[in-house]
């Protein structure tokens, strides 16, 4: 049967958050790298793939998906379902919610901060510290609902872990290396759940594959 | 006891979820949310939706946000899983795929868009900012024409078959149809023609008809 593949740079939080879930689900795959800056996601092959042009993508059989959370929800329902709240209705649909808000309230912030502060500078420019500063508030707003969540469940779908925890993990990998960090220092239930979602083996494993600077090689 | 979802029918993601309630046909109650007012923000809302927006969602003890997740537990508990197709790994997928699309690029290009044309005006006494809205008119281009590309080889999104990933496009496609801006899609006759099919199936014209009326209410 041939293997699962992922296409793309797994530097990309949204190719690491297709291999994080193959990790957890212990599906082997194949990572087919591609090269951000040789341009081979705008190439036709790749358009085959992914009208849009974008990674991560994955082939499973004949099966040929595109966008992380989509293919996160297949691995996991196909492999480890679960990590999507089993047959359960109202876990389901919890673990839903929080699979939304993290691609609508957690990301747009959370991104925005590794944006500027992280991958400007590596492309020789500053951050724009205007949109640092919103973007780090209304992180600060987010992450006070998270601790909050937090301490009515251990998890943010409930008390057992779910996709909608683990799709936070890359971006959060990046910007816990920035100054910015101190926001999840300072909530106790929040930062207790970064640590233990950032020491679970899958997520080490992808996290080798995910070095601070992008894997852009440091300025002299 | 009837489920009931709170906010304003005018509003996308409103009106999302009360359209999934009409193809189910299960019976519900619509709680108004005063957003002039700051009610969204009121400590009773945000109780049911965190994040102080709408909708939420009530079914007996289980409370919601977030359209999507809503629609999809209505369907599941309605007797719309054909719109999911979760018992077909292959067809379920394609229908998150065209769902992360309809989030990741429709929506997020439709939604300046309305804001600028019909909420500036509307509600806040203010001119529409025409440079907001030209840039989003060619990010919804260029996503368009991918849609014109899948379109032309499947009957919806997901495939042949209709589904959630349709659906969840009506309401921005309703504000782009009666709004200044509708003749972007003349250029693209198969997404043209499959938006008027989603439009026309009866559960959306009713939500259609709920959208205007609160408009015309304001």
């Amino acid at each position: 049967m041939a293997p699962v593949k992922v296409y793309g740079w797994a530097v990309s939080p949204f190719v690491a958050r297709a291999l994080l879930c193959l990790e957890e689900a212990g599906v082997e795959y194949e990572l087919v790298p591609m090269s951000r800056a040789a341009g081979d996601h705008r190439r036709p092959e790749h358009l085959a793939r992914n009208p849009f042009g974008q990674v991560p993508v994955l082939e499973d059989g004949g099966l040929t998906l595109f966008e992380s959370r989509a293919i996160a929800r297949h691995v996991l329902r196909k492999y480890k379902p679960e990590l999507l709240g089993g047959g359960d209705l109202a876990a389901s649909a919890t673990v839903d919610v929080w699979l939304e808000v993290e691609a609508h309230q957690h990301h747009p912030a959370a991104g925005a901060v590794v944006k500027e502060c992280v991958v400007s500078p590596l492309l020789g420019g500053a951050p724009d510290q205007a949109v640092v500063g919103e973007n780090v508030e209304k992180l600060r707003r987010v992450l006070e609902v998270y601790e909050a969540r937090l301490g009515r469940s251990r998890y943010l779908a409930g008390d057992l872990v779910s996709l909608a925890d683990l799709s936070h993990f890359p971006i959060m990998r990046y910007f816990m290396d920035t100054e910015h960090a101190a926001l999840v220092e300072a909530l106790p239930r929040v930062k207790a759940w970064w640590e233990e979602l950032a020491a679970r083996p899958a997520a080490r494993k992808v996290a080798e594959l995910m070095p601070p600077n992008f894997g852009f090689s440091k300025k002299p | 006891m009837a489920m009931k979802v709170y906010g304003p029918a005018a509003s996308t993601n409103v009106a999302r979820v009360l359209v999934c309630l009409e193809e189910v046909g299960l019976d519900y109650e619509l709680v108004p949310v005063d957003m002039t007012k700051g009610e969204h923000k009121s400590p009773a809302h945000v109780s049911r939706n965190p994040f102080g927006q709408v909708p939420a969602f009530q079914d007996g003890d289980l409370i919601l946000s977030e359209s999507r997740a809503i629609s999809k537990y209505i369907l599941r508990k309605g007797g719309g899983s054909h719109l999911l197709r979760e018992g077909n790994l292959s067809e379920a997928a394609m229908v998150d795929v065209w769902l992360e699309v309809e989030s990741g690029q429709f929506d997020s290009a439709m939604s300046p868009i309305v804001f600028q044309c019909f909420v500036v005006p509307m509600f806040m006494g203010g001119t529409t900012d025409m440079k907001v809205v030209e840039e989003n008119l060619e990010k919804l281009k260029k996503s368009l024409e991918v849609y014109e590309a899948r379109l032309s080889r499947f009957k919806y999104l997901a495939g042949d078959f209709v589904s959630l990933a349709d659906i969840s496009h009506f309401p921005m496609a309703h504000y782009l149809l009666v709004g200044p801006h509708a003749s972007v899609i003349d250029a693209y006759p198969h997404v043209k023609a499959w938006i008027a099919d989603i439009m026309s199936r009866p559960s959306v014209k009713k939500v259609t008809e709920l959208m205007e009326a609160a408009i015309r209410m304001n």
